[in-house]
């Protein structure tokens, strides 16, 4: 055998769809990260319930890289489908695991072949019933694989007691499964390939979330009060969360809620309650991906020129139309950008790993509340709904912001109170909200055109004033917006990207230095508007590449279009398939640019 | 906040809330003279003037149309919300937790309901909005000059449309199959019916769906046509007298200024039998004395029966066709916070800050 190779390399597991891998898959991650090693899981899944092949991926990496890769030096074959697909995918010198009532051809001799006598080991299992033998079933291929990797039975039992909520039960019925997998394995597998787990330290005090998990947390604390919203994959778990949590946070001492949510009929609907709400002076929101924004679009265009402050989650699957409900991509920034007809612009956040998606949750309102528009907070289905690694979330540093709204007291102090009026400069007006009881306190708000006493107007000069006065507002907003993320400096090469090209990028930039000698500067975006210190990332680099997940470089379009006296300096690395971005392609699509 | 209300008895023409009914005026209307929306929204001031109501506790909603418009012409003093076409439900719907002490006012019309806006209609009347929903109804739409909507009759022939060919749609049938909890048809042209439904309407918690046939004398009104005035006119066949009478304990009516004190005095030519009386869930109720014969707008299936029978036969019958007082409406269904959710604070709305831990001790 060649020499070991410890932490750092990809299992797969290809099994059919609805089969209940998951548990197992996520007892694999939570495992290897409670050894300490630095480890992420991606769920490589089709628009299906039942039936069709699915994948689970999973990176282990002791130097802390977490993006998807495409070599694959251990897969695990439990699906007749996909055999041949999957048995061709691992790596020259890598480990082939199968259920071996799957009898099909096995041509390689390049790899290690181990099949699992998946149902006879769960048959021998002491004690268990035969109705629950499926359940724990694929327990067997988790404990063999931890027999031959050395993943640590400890850290899978306390995974298997987070998943089920500490019920023994449970637990105990599949680590008998986890058990008498490893013992079949150690009676009767050889190990012949080169890949090992060895216990870390590097992932102390970290937590495992997913992205949509954390940004209902982090609105959570943002004091979201009204959730309007349907269901849509990739987002449907984000609301959910809010289902589940708002109730634990935020009842008051009597038990009585502190929010609302309604599941609208559509997101016709979804959209019109959170502007509502919004409206009605609460913080409010609603998630949804790109065909639910489509949907959306009008409404948005209204609480933009009526002045509405609501939250959006977009977390991007592919598009266009119904596109691949399960995939990830990042080819809604365009879309998002001008939303609505007529002359938009929009406030985005681009939240560029988990802990980001809490934070950005919670300022989300407190920028839309400033404000007094729409605030976007745009992730994908790869920080949505896979499990990440993250820093453990920040109790929010400042006080809420809830802008410039006024009640009783303070119109006792105004004399003349106009709604639209520019009383600060910033283009930004104050506002009343229903439930004032003030008796000058009411406005009409309108789609209509308006005055800055919200009167109907179709006076040119009225009109041509309200727009320039929002535009003057989308300037303001680089204020409260978040500033980017800068990693490295001195290089004449910069890159540009945003949200969760991020793991694929420093990877990238690692590879490029190590194996081509190039350095190079990164500046993560984390909103649109941008704030000065994008500006002066550009003006200080020769060649910029604005890497992204999309067909037509957007965000390269964005910047294009704000800054054509640069537009030269700027190349597009975008790429879209569906799949997580890889450090491979970053590396190989930049040094292609560079060496030509 | 107290000096804009008129001073005490310094004028016999202000209401129990101390207000003249200035204070429910709205702005001068920009629709056709003659248009029955205008009549409607002079009931709107009158209606609230005669019931004290404080207009800060009224919120105004629309959509998109000639109705939609008319919010402006009452109630200047209410905040208002003209939405999206068809989608004036949603926005309530959230607006109207901000502070469930609020009661809507959405007026909507045949298009906005029927047509653009059916799907969210019918979930307002499912989940019980406390809003009171106006639909104008004149089988037509104004603003583009004269379209067919939903509720037009099959073979109604306008100037640029020709002949109608889809059958109407019954926006009172809808709200009833929709589990609507207070439903009326009105004629605009009826003054005295319709003040007294829509102070029911008001009283009423939950959705009140008032379908009023309201002429368009523009591009709807040929003689002897559904929704033309002469229709109205002639063939409005009332179910009943109806009758507003104030809460005896007034203490429950929250949207008007001071509590109500009323004797019910029942008309001398009232006997017993011909009364019916329906009792709203602030205490108020309404007497419905029995015309040709006995309605029961308690009764569900009458209601649809009877819906029926008057769409085969084109009858105009007005009156409340259907009222349920009892069912709880939306803000009842969840358990809300005493103070209004727009009221609550950032301590209020923050986990405190040992939280933090415990939850990240959840994430594993």
């Amino acid at each position: 055998m060649t020499e070991q190779v410890v932490n750092d390399f990809s299992i797969t597991v290809g099994t059919p769809n609805g089969s209940g891998s998951s548990t197992a898959n996520n007892t694999i991650l939570r495992a290897i990260f409670k050894m300490g090693i630095p480890v992420s899981g991606k769920n490589l899944l089709p628009s299906n319930i039942q039936g069709l092949p699915t994948w689970y991926t999973i990176r282990v990496s002791g130097q802390g890289f977490l993006a998807r890769r495409e070599d694959q030096e251990i897969v695990i074959n439990l699906n007749a489908q996909s055999f041949a697909k999957d048995l061709a995918s691992v790596k020259s010198g890598g480990a082939f695991y199968y259920e071996d009532s799957i009898k099909q051809p096995i041509a390689r001799t390049d790899i290690a072949i181990y099949p699992m006598p998946v149902k006879k080991i769960v048959r021998e299992i002491p004690d268990l019933p035969a109705n629950l033998r499926d359940l724990v079933s694929n327990m067997v291929y988790v404990g063999i694989l931890a027999q031959m990797i050395g993943m640590d039975k400890e850290k899978i039992e306390l995974a298997l007691k987070f998943h089920f909520k500490g019920k023994e039960k449970p637990v105990a019925l599949n680590m008998a499964a986890v058990h008498a997998g490893a013992q079949w394995a150690a009676a009767n597998l050889e190990k012949k390939d080169p890949y090992f787990l060895q216990a870390m330290n590097k992932t102390d005090g970290l937590i495992m979330t997913d992205g949509n998990t954390a940004g209902a947390l982090g609105s959570i604390y943002g004091g979201v009060q009204f959730v309007g919203w349907y269901p849509i994959t990739p987002a449907t778990s984000l609301a959910e969360a809010l289902s589940e949590y708002l109730p634990k946070l935020r009842s008051d001492a009597e038990g009585k809620h502190t929010f609302a949510i309604v599941q609208a009929e559509d997101e016709l609907a979804a959209i019109g309650m959170t502007i509502g709400a919004g409206w009605g002076g609460l913080r409010s929101m609603t998630s949804t991906s790109g065909p639910g924004l489509s949907l959306m679009t009008e409404y948005l265009g209204l609480a933009y020129f009526a002045e509405v402050p609501v939250v959006v989650w977009d977390v991007v699957r592919m598009g266009p139309s119904t596109g691949l409900p399960t995939r990830t991509a990042q080819s809604d920034l365009s879309f998002i950008s001008h939303i609505g007809h007529g002359d938009t612009d929009s406030v985005i956040l681009l939240p560029g790993d988990i802990n980001e998606c809490f934070e950005f949750g919670w300022k989300a309102f407190d920028i839309a509340e400033r404000l007094q528009t729409p605030v976007y907070v745009v992730i994908d289905m790869d920080f949505g709904m896979n499990q990440w690694m993250t820093e453990p979330f920040r109790y929010p540093e400042t006080p809420m912001d809830r802008g410039k709204i006024l009640w009783e007291e303070d119109l006792e102090k105004i004399t003349d109170f106009g709604r639209y009026k520019d009383l600060d400069g910033d283009g930004i007006p104050y506002r009343t909200v229903p439930g004032n009881r003030h008796p000058r306190s009411a406005y009409f708000t309108r789609g209509t055109g308006h005055d800055d006493h919200a009167k109907y107007s179709e006076d040119p000069n009225v009109w041509h004033a309200n727009m320039e006065r929002l535009k003057q507002k989308f300037q303001t907003a680089r204020q409260y917006v978040p500033q980017p993320v800068l990693h490295g400096e001195g290089s004449p090469v910069g890159i540009i990207a945003f949200g969760s090209t991020d793991p694929a990028i420093e990877e990238g930039r690692y590879q490029m230095e190590q194996e081509a000698g190039l350095k190079t500067d990164y500046m993560r975006v984390r909103a649109l508007p941008c704030t000065p210190e994008v500006g002066e990332f550009i003006r200080n680099h020769e060649r910029i590449y604005i890497v992204e997940q999309n067909r037509d470089g957007q965000l390269h379009a964005w910047l294009t279009a704000r800054n054509p006296e640069y537009a030269t300096r700027f190349i597009s690395i975008a790429y879209s398939d569906g799949l997580p971005p890889t450090a491979k392609w970053v590396k190989t699509a930049i040094l292609e640019k560079e060496q030509n | 906040m107290s000096e804009s209300l008129p001073m005490a008895g310094a004028s016999a023409q202000v209401n129990a809330a101390g207000l003249s009914k200035n204070d429910y005026r709205g702005a001068p209307s920009t629709l056709c003279v003659g248009c029955g929306h205008n009549s409607i929204a002079n009931q709107i001031v009158a209606v609230a003037y005669e019931l004290n109501i404080v207009p800060e506790n009224i919120v105004k909603f629309s959509g998109i149309g000639c109705s939609s418009k008319s919010p402006t012409y009452f109630l200047n003093r209410s905040f208002g919300f003209n939405g999206l076409h068809g989608r004036m439900p949603s926005l309530a719907t959230g607006a109207l937790f901000a502070d469930v002490s609020l009661k809507g006012l959405g007026v909507s019309g045949d298009g906005d309901t029927a047509s653009i806006g059916m799907g969210q209609f019918k979930h307002a009347m499912r989940r019980n909005l406390n809003m009171v929903y106006i639909v104008e109804n004149n089988g037509v739409y104004g603003l583009t000059k004269g379209q067919f909507s939903a509720t037009a009759d099959v073979g109604l022939e306008l100037k640029k449309q020709g002949k109608n060919l889809y059958h109407p749609i019954d926006i009172c049938m809808e709200a009833m199959a929709s589990r609507a909890t207070f439903v009326a048809r009105l004629f605009a042209g009826n003054a005295k019916q319709l003040k007294e439904v829509l102070k029911a309407a008001i009283a009423h918690r939950g959705i009140a769906v008032i379908d009023i046939i309201s002429p368009c004398v523009t591009f709807n009104n040929q003689e002897g046509t559904y929704y033309s005035y002469t229709y109205g006119k002639e063939k409005e066949e009332p179910l009943h007298d109806v009758t507003f009478h104030f809460a005896s304990d007034a203490t429950q009516n929250t949207l008007t200024y001071v509590p109500q004190k009323e004797e019910i005095k029942l008309e001398a030519d009232m006997v017993e039998g011909e009364i019916r009386e329906v009792k709203l869930h602030d205490g108020s109720f309404i007497t419905l004395k029995a015309l040709e014969k006995h309605y029961d707008p308690t009764d569900r299936m009458n209601a649809i029966r009877t819906l029926e029978e008057a769409g085969d036969n084109g009858w105009l019958l007005t009156g409340i066709l259907y009222a349920n007082p009892e069912a709880p409406a939306l803000p009842d269904l969840y358990r809300l916070t005493d103070s209004p959710l727009n009221r609550l604070t950032e301590k209020d709305l923050r986990p405190a800050p040992d939280t933090i831990a415990k939850l990240n001790a959840m994430m594993f």
